[in-house]
């Protein structure tokens, strides 16, 4: 080439505020309709919206759906669609609640709240997740018959499947230490779950430190330190925040009264413990991290972006997209799995109805976070905030007391609302 | 460079690359018909014809995109089996696909290193280190070019054959296939890649190009084969012959001197 008058990386253009400072537009506008929300149903409700007792009730009952939700991101990413997720939740449900509750004590005589058990129902539970979802992949990627057919086809089987392995009754009790990851049974209490948060705060600056370090090593324009530092404050303090919120909830007194029976001890006069963080929002929190990091810096992520743009042009860059697609049910089997382990957890047993439209409340929470349909876009984060705010709307809803048929109703409304939003959203930045 | 590839056919070296009696049918319709082309280290070879000869289809035997019906491919002599694109570029084949073949919704970076990302030492995708090289890549391709941080669906059409050329050129391609690579460029540009492929010519590689522009044909080959409704009508050496000699090939199907049939 002969021209090669150097030029400088590009600091010319002007860029306004918002492309400096790298903000996702969309997502602030949708933390914005959130918090609304939630002011709004607060003030409906007198102010018991707010309070650390509904937000933990929520948190907890958001979880499910989300777990599901960040890995129908992938699934919708690249084309495809997932209609089985609440069966296969149902399925995986029952397998482990006949695992944890006949198979293990009776069976194979380790009776009952045996140490072990729990840690055999979870695998083998996420096993057989995965299994189930390798082979929806496997029909999709290589048998080449559409998605939407061959999960329309494990909707029907997997919930029938469920009621078969139970004969349609509800299995419960469930192992004492498998009841952990339901929510108010598992608490991490106040003082590790302010570690845990000052842990990830401090986990979230190093991450936010090295991106900015990597980017000014190659020469390339960075936000302006003060943003930075903003940006900082914000993220610790919305971790530290949400866990001095679950940190004051308090048990109940009653509660904490039989949990010291149980231990034979007696409670001291006038104690307050805080619930803190529960398991199972820590492991919502976890597969988020986790998921993030696939979707965005590993081969994987890259690979169901980029066969989510553009199939063909995947396939020509070599990419196995078949091989792919199996991978992508196989992890959404395991992640329905995962929620199934906190949904029956919470309930304490597994019933027959156990995530019943489910489905349609995962592909929700994934497109109102701004997943799209026609492929290549979405992302986790936005997922999890879409199964917050239908979650938020359901039982804002509830408390407020609005007659059930009206909170589908609107439910409904919202997602085909949020959709248009999004379309008018995207035309108005030139994207399509 | 030590022989030209017209001094290496003229000794019978071995190709780096033959095609030889390839066919492949659609639906009954046969899109190329025992079709034979070779290439030499460093040659040019162009493929004309008209819209729907076979030509793309061809070199997608050659790239892993189709597989052939019957025929052989050989490189350095040895018979190989292509049978997906991942086979092509373990031989060290490159294509620049008519359809640019890209991922919209990614930006140039990913799209250049996309099935061959660069990675931290702990595995993880290295962005940064992909565009830094992205942006070297362009500064010699495209200077002007700056929308490194968009998806490449916000590039014009040009832009966007910047980013499938450099995808490429960048990983030492033996074998480079150029479906029609200047199609949506303007002449600047045009110039650029005119010169980008005789400095690959002049490292040894061997380049197929399809093109439309019989000039750039004439100027940019060695040899030039030309295909009509799926079969070879002929190749010709550039310097035997005249613009209007490929053009009455290309419309007439037949070879310079052949009696009218
Ligand atoms: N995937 C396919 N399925 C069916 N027919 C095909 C397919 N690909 C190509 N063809 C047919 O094969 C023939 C050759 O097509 P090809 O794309 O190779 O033409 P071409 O020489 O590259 O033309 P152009 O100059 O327009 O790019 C055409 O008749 C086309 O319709
Ligand atoms: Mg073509």
């Amino acid at each position: 080439m002969t021209d090669t008058t150097t030029q400088p990386i590009p600091s010319s253009k002007p860029r306004n505020l918002f492309q400096q400072l790298e903000l996702d537009t969309r997502l602030l506008g949708m933390i914005g309709a959130f918090i609304i929300l939630c002011i709004a149903f607060n003030v409906l409700t007198d102010g018991r919206f707010l309070t650390p007792r509904n937000i933990f009730n929520l948190t907890i009952q958001t979880v499910s759906v989300a777990i599901m939700a960040t890995g129908m991101v992938f699934v919708i990413v690249t084309r495809h669609i997932d209609l089985s997720v609440g069966a296969l939740l149902a399925t995986t449900s029952a397998v482990m609640a006949m695992v944890q509750t006949e198979v293990l004590p009776q069976t194979l005589g380790m009776g009952l709240n045996h140490p072990a058990t729990w840690a055999i129902t979870i695998v083998v539970g996420l096993a057989v997740g995965t299994l189930v979802g390798a082979f929806h992949g496997w029909m999709v990627g290589y048998l080449a018959i559409p998605a939407f057919i061959v999960t329309l086809g494990g909707f029907l089987v997997w919930r029938n499947v469920a009621w078969y392995l139970t004969d349609g009754q509800t299995i419960g009790p469930l192992d004492g230490n498998f009841l952990m990851f339901g929510g108010t049974n598992g608490t991490l209490g106040t003082t590790w779950s302010w570690i845990i948060g000052i842990v990830a705060t401090v986990l979230a600056l190093l991450t936010l430190w090295n991106a900015r370090r990597a980017k000014a090593g190659h020469g390339f324009p960075v936000k302006p330190i003060w943003a930075e530092v903003t940006f900082s404050l914000v993220i610790s303090g919305t971790i530290l925040g949400f866990i001095w919120i679950l940190n004051s909830y308090n048990i109940p007194s009653r509660r904490l009264a039989r949990m010291f029976e149980a231990r034979g001890e007696t409670m001291p006069e006038g104690l307050v413990v805080g619930y803190g963080l529960p398991l199972s929002v820590f492991i919502l929190i976890a597969v988020a991290v986790v998921m993030t990091v696939v979707a965005r810096r590993t081969r994987f992520g890259r690979y169901i972006f980029a066969t989510g743009g553009n199939p063909d042009a995947a396939e020509l860059s070599g990419i196995n997209t078949r091989m792919l697609t199996v991978k992508i049910f196989a992890l959404m089997g395991f992640l329905c799995a995962l929620s199934a382990v906190v949904a029956s957890a919470r309930l304490a047993n597994h019933s027959n109805d156990l995530g019943t439209l489910d489905e349609l409340r995962v592909i929700a929470a994934a497109v109102i976070g701004g997943t799209a349909l026609s492929g290549g876009i979405g992302t986790i984060y936005g997922a999890i905030l879409g199964a917050l705010i239908m979650q938020a709307l359901q039982s804002g809803m509830a408390m407020v007391g609005v007659d059930a048929p009206f909170q589908n109703i609107v439910v409904g409304s919202v997602l085909v609302l949020a959709v248009l939003i999004d379309i008018i959203y995207r035309k108005r930045l030139g994207a399509k | 460079m030590t022989k030209s590839p017209k001094e290496l056919r003229a000794e019978g070296a071995t190709p780096l690359v033959e095609m030889d009696d390839i066919s492949i049918s659609f639906g009954g319709i046969k899109a190329v018909d025992s079709v034979s082309v070779d290439l030499q280290p460093g040659e040019v070879v162009g493929l004309l014809g008209h819209n729907g000869a076979g030509k793309s289809t061809l070199i997608k035997i050659l790239s892993g995109a189709y597989q052939k019906d019957s025929g052989e491919i050989r490189i350095d002599g040895k018979p190989v089996e292509i049978t997906n694109p991942r086979d092509a570029r373990s031989h060290n084949i490159e294509t620049i696909y008519q359809t640019l073949a890209l991922a919209d919704n990614l930006d140039a970076a990913s799209n250049l290193f996309l099935g061959r990302e660069l990675v931290t030492p702990t595995g993880l995708v290295d962005d940064s280190a992909m565009e830094a090289e992205c942006r070297k890549i362009f500064k010699q391709l495209n200077p002007n070019f700056q929308k490194f941080n968009e998806p490449v669906s916000a590039l014009s059409g040009g832009q966007r054959q910047s980013v499938a050329i450099a995808r490429a050129v960048y990983f030492n391609a033996r074998i480079l296939i150029m479906d029609e690579p200047t199609a949506a460029l303007g002449p600047h540009e045009t110039q650029m890649v005119a010169e980008l492929i005789q400095q690959l010519k002049a490292q040894g590689i061997g380049i197929f190009l399809i093109d439309h522009d019989v000039h750039a044909v004439m100027e940019l080959c060695d040899r030039a084969s030309v295909m009509k409704n799926g079969q070879l009508v002929g190749t010709v050496d550039i310097e035997d012959v005249t613009d209007d000699d490929l053009l009455s090939m290309i419309i007439l199907g037949k070879k310079p001197g052949e009696a009218a049939a």
